[in-house]
């Protein structure tokens, strides 16, 4: 077989907040989203990055394999899945290793057509459609970022509907597929209790959800922007107070809990 | 002797019975404790009443400049001052260094004049009567070791290559075996210590002349130990009977020391699980509850927190602060596969929540992949909590130490009682690196402090030529440096001999002779740069070599790059192996160090521009750290680099100093929730 090559940001040998454990996080270059509050703009171009084989991040991942024991291989970016036949290949040689795996990608690209079963579907859409059956058996974990629960909302805040990302999710979770749900609350447009609680009353149907990190927009992604030249879209929007975070936390939380006790009265 | 106590009575029999032996008293006796931490008591309210004076005492001594009060007369020995209290009656262990809380004592016999400086820098002045006797009449080990420098000494220690010696303070790192004073008693050690001087050998070498009479000093430490318990009306002349007793003679064992050295590190040892057995038996007897064993322990770090010494502003600069390094090592694993984690290895680290968090005394846990879960666990949320807890590999000491080893100072390792250490500061390699190249003439000073070597002359340095040349002016300096430490240590034994520490150790110990390197991650990158990229001289108008220009990138050290760790790997073990030519005072056991935690700052500024980039007074990097903001590939990659030092060639420790916030290090536990458990939240 060829050996698959992927056009890499970065790599963190110690990453302690992108799945279980202490983590080699491998930062995918390009992304086809331009979220306001993204705070890794550096890794948007499509055309950047470095050159490197699945065999490359094997053999770092292996350097460090004393520190990563309870740990793992998470893949990020950028958006991972412009580049899903790498990621395949490279979850594919690590499952082979023993290494727990962790995607965390917005699910922007899943082909929605061909799981919400439209008609008129192109070839090219059925196949990329397998490419992501294929890809959820080499997938220990799926960090899913849900940006917005609101269509409209979405569009604003990313430029792209959510209907891909909310599909990918019910799909992960067809396949038993586990999840940690992400969520970046930001003052005035995502911290909204009524969003929050739909945001909850979705996820309450995901059998296969095991964590909710509920994250306080910072500004710290300001400073890259200013380097690159580029205006930054939330420019005057503070940030989130820890309290108001853990607020936010409840509200999805009660979201969920009510989903699950309605289903449970339903099958009583 | 070799008679059974009342005063064990409950605990099991062993050869600790019969000799002394404090590792077989612990491994018969102590209770793994593998749970989590729930059984905690929190202060009480004597303890939060203490702990308020303390801090209002500090706050008092900040006003002051630093220092509240002084002696200036009395000279500190083991019995030299009357009893000092916060609140006798609040107060469940005690025991200060003078007659009274945060006064400092004068400790002349490493030197009247640091002492008299110490005091002079602190408005205070000595009193003329004792500086007459320490001049006139008593000559101190500072006195001994200046008659026997050589000139050449003299220059290596001004310009710095050699530097942080202890020649005129006491050089610390020692850990007398404090637990055998609670668990014998005085009396039991005086009659074993006057048991090894009659057996001791009768040929009257100088060797054993020397022996005999350092026995006939530890002797008449004990007995001056025995009278200290006295003035605070305690007979520690007999084994402690209970938990309470136990801490208070073991903590007398360690304040006589205190009393009698003003070491740069005075480590308390392994006392944790020791003193557990104590708590148990008292604890499964019904004498005492949870919260009185945690206000023991309490009271008793208290104690340790208030440990302070006379110092001169140099030397707190040197060290960033007035450190003590009363270092306690915590946990590890026994030789048999049990781990030494008992309750009252949780009961030390919990009075970082019970007094607040302190970096005295220095909580260090022995680490090792086979502590018991629930320990790992909360050793790390208190040091997320508390940012005061230092961690050393276990599983690499145990192999040359077994089991009952503790840590002096921050790295230095040694068999509690059975081995000791000659402490001898460090050689600055990035400075040698420059006398390599400069022809031994020191790039600050414009002297020549090395040999006379062949500089070099091109424009360029060149790898081969840059190392033949850095290659003997190590030889020279490690040479000088062992010479230098051989007379310090004579003469420390000679004027400043530690009495009551080496009195509770055995009579024939391992002595460890520690010297240490700094700089070792600039040396290493500035051969990488050298090797790597194109590294220009500029010179002075004299033809020094003062500053250099790096054109190109080079491998870093601190990035798990090969290239140039191999550079720091080859550098430690060839500077050891020429430290191992020399002869060692007391046929002790040559090791080295990769250690500094703070003194890498002072080091820095009397430091030129080095080839790597470094501007002068730019500090050199702590210990084995790689250098500031070179290590760009993540943590686990600086943490590989340092991995790589071969701890056999640096027995006396490495020490890397790791920041990181601690949101970044775990999850905040209250917004991330990590794993989730959606069913017991839906049933609440």
């Amino acid at each position: 077989m060829e050996e698959m090559i992927g056009k890499i940001h970065s790599t963190e040998s110690f990453g302690t907040v992108d799945g279980p454990g202490i983590r080699f996080v491998v930062f995918m270059q390009g992304c086809p989203m331009r979220c306001q509050y993204c705070h890794n703009p550096d890794t948007w171009e499509i055309n950047g990055g470095i050159s490197k084989s699945v065999q490359d991040i094997l053999e770092e991942y292996a350097k460090y394999k004393e520190f990563l024991k309870g740990g793992g291989l998470t893949v990020t970016g950028g958006e991972p899945l412009l580049q899903i036949d790498f990621v395949i290949s490279l979850f594919e040689e690590a499952k082979r290793r023993n290494i727990h795996t962790c995607l965390d990608t917005s699910g922007i690209l899943f082909p929605v057509g061909v799981w919400s079963k439209k008609e008129n579907i192109s070839a090219s859409e059925i196949e990329l459609f397998k490419k992501y059956q294929k890809l959820v058996t080499v997938t220990d974990l799926v960090m899913l970022d849900i940006k917005h629960i609101d269509e409209q909302g979405h569009r604003q805040l990313t430029g792209f509907s959510n209907k891909a990302i909310l599909a990918f999710a019910k799909f992960l979770d067809d396949a038993d597929v586990k999840m940690w749900i992400r969520h970046v609350v930001v003052p005035k447009i995502t911290d909204q209790k009524e969003l929050l609680y739909r945001l909850g009353l979705f996820l309450g149907d995901l059998k296969n959800l095991r964590g909710l990190d509920i994250l306080p927009y910072h500004t710290m992604g300001e400073v890259k922007y200013q380097k690159m030249g580029i205006d930054y879209p939330l420019k005057g929007v503070p940030a989130l107070e820890k309290k108001e975070a853990l607020a936010a936390r409840e509200e999805v939380i009660a979201g969920i809990k009510k989903k699950r006790l309605d289903q449970k009265n339903c099958k009583n | 002797m070799a008679q059974w106590q009342k005063e064990w009575d409950g605990f099991e029999a062993g050869r600790w019975s019969n000799s002394v032996n404090v590792r077989d008293f612990i491994q018969q006796n102590y209770m793994l404790y593998e749970g989590d931490e729930e059984f905690l008591s929190p202060s009480t309210e004597a303890t939060k009443k203490l702990w308020d004076q303390v801090m209002e005492l500090s706050k008092q001594e900040q006003e002051a400049g630093g220092v509240l009060d002084m002696d200036t007369k009395i000279v500190s020995t083991i019995t030299s001052h009357g009893p000092g209290y916060l609140n006798k009656d609040l107060e469940q262990i005690v025991g200060f260094q003078t007659d009274k809380p945060f006064k400092r004592s004068l400790q002349p016999f490493g030197g009247i004049r640091m002492a008299q400086s110490a005091c002079h820098e602190n408005g205070y002045e000595v009193d003329p009567e004792v500086v007459k006797i320490f001049t006139t009449y008593r000559k101190t080990h500072n006195q001994g070791v200046f008659d026997a420098y050589t000139p050449e000494m003299r220059l290596a220690r001004k310009s710095a290559i050699i530097t942080g010696l202890p020649d005129a303070y006491g050089r610390g790192r020692i850990i007398g075996d404090y637990r055998r004073v609670a668990l014998y008693g005085t009396d039991w050690l005086i009659e074993d210590k006057k048991q090894q001087l009659e057996t001791s050998l009768v040929r009257m070498t100088s060797k054993n002349i020397r022996l005999r009479e350092e026995l006939a000093e530890q002797i008449k430490a004990l007995g001056e130990l025995k009278q200290l318990g006295e003035i605070y009306g305690f007979d520690i002349s007999k084994p402690a009977k209970n938990a309470k007793e136990a801490i208070q003679w073991l903590y007398f064992g360690y304040l006589a020391a205190v009393k009698e050295q003003n070491g740069a590190a005075m480590s308390l040892g392994r006392t944790s699980t020791f003193l557990d057995i104590y708590i148990e038996r008292d604890l499964k007897n019904g004498f005492i509850t949870e919260q009185q064993a945690q206000e023991y322990i309490d009271h008793f770090i208290m104690k340790l927190r208030l440990i302070k010494f006379a110092r001169t502003p140099e030397y707190n600069a040197l060290f960033s602060g007035d450190p003590t390094w009363v270092t306690e090592s915590i946990g590890g694993v026994g030789i048999d596969g049990r781990a030494l984690v008992t309750k009252t290895s949780f009961r030390y680290l919990h009075t970082l929540d019970n007094l607040g968090p302190a970096p005295e005394p220095n909580l260090t846990v022995l680490w090792s992949t086979k502590l018991p879960r629930k320990f790992k666990e909360y050793c790390a949320k208190m040091s997320i909590k508390s940012s005061s807890i230092q961690y050393e590999n276990d599983d690499l000491m145990r192999a040359t130490h077994g089991d009952d080893y503790a840590i002096a100072c921050c790295v230095s390792s040694m068999r509690v009682g059975k081995e000791m250490q000659f402490f001898g500061a460090r050689a600055n390699l990035a400075k040698c690196l420059l006398y390599a190249i400069n022809g031994g003439i020191d790039e600050k000073l414009k002297v020549q402090v090395g040999p006379r070597y062949r500089p070099v002359t091109g424009e360029y340095l060149e790898y081969d030529d840059v190392m033949q040349k850095f290659d003997d002016m190590m030889e020279w300096l490690a040479g000088l440096y062992v010479n230098t430490l051989n007379i310090i240590h004579y003469m420390h034994d000679k004027y400043s001999y530690e009495k009551l520490q080496m009195a509770l150790h055995d009579r024939d110990v391992k002595r460890y002779f520690a010297t240490g390197i700094a700089g070792l991650s600039v040396v290493a990158d500035s051969l990488s740069a050298i090797k790597y990229a194109k590294v220009k001289t500029i010179r002075d108008e004299d033809g020094i070599v003062v500053d250099y220009e790096v054109e190109g990138d080079f491998p870093k050290y601190g990035n798990n790059d090969d290239r140039v760790d191999a550079i720091a790997v080859n550098l430690v073990r060839t500077f050891m192996d020429k430290i191992r030519k020399h002869h060692t005072y007391r046929d002790s056991f040559p090791t080295m160090s990769i250690l500094t935690i703070t003194s890498n700052v002072v080091y820095g500024k009397k430091t030129g521009n080095t080839p790597d980039g470094r501007k002068m007074g730019e500090p050199l990097a702590p210990g084995a750290n790689p250098m500031h903001r070179r290590d760009t590939h993540g943590a686990a990659a600086s943490l590989a680099s340092v991995a790589k030092l071969p701890f056999r060639h640096a027995q006396d420790g490495i020490s890397n100093t790791f920041s990181i916030v601690p949101g970044a290090l775990g999850k905040d536990d209250e917004i991330f929730m990590g794993e989730l458990d959606l069913d017991r939240l839906t049933d609440q």
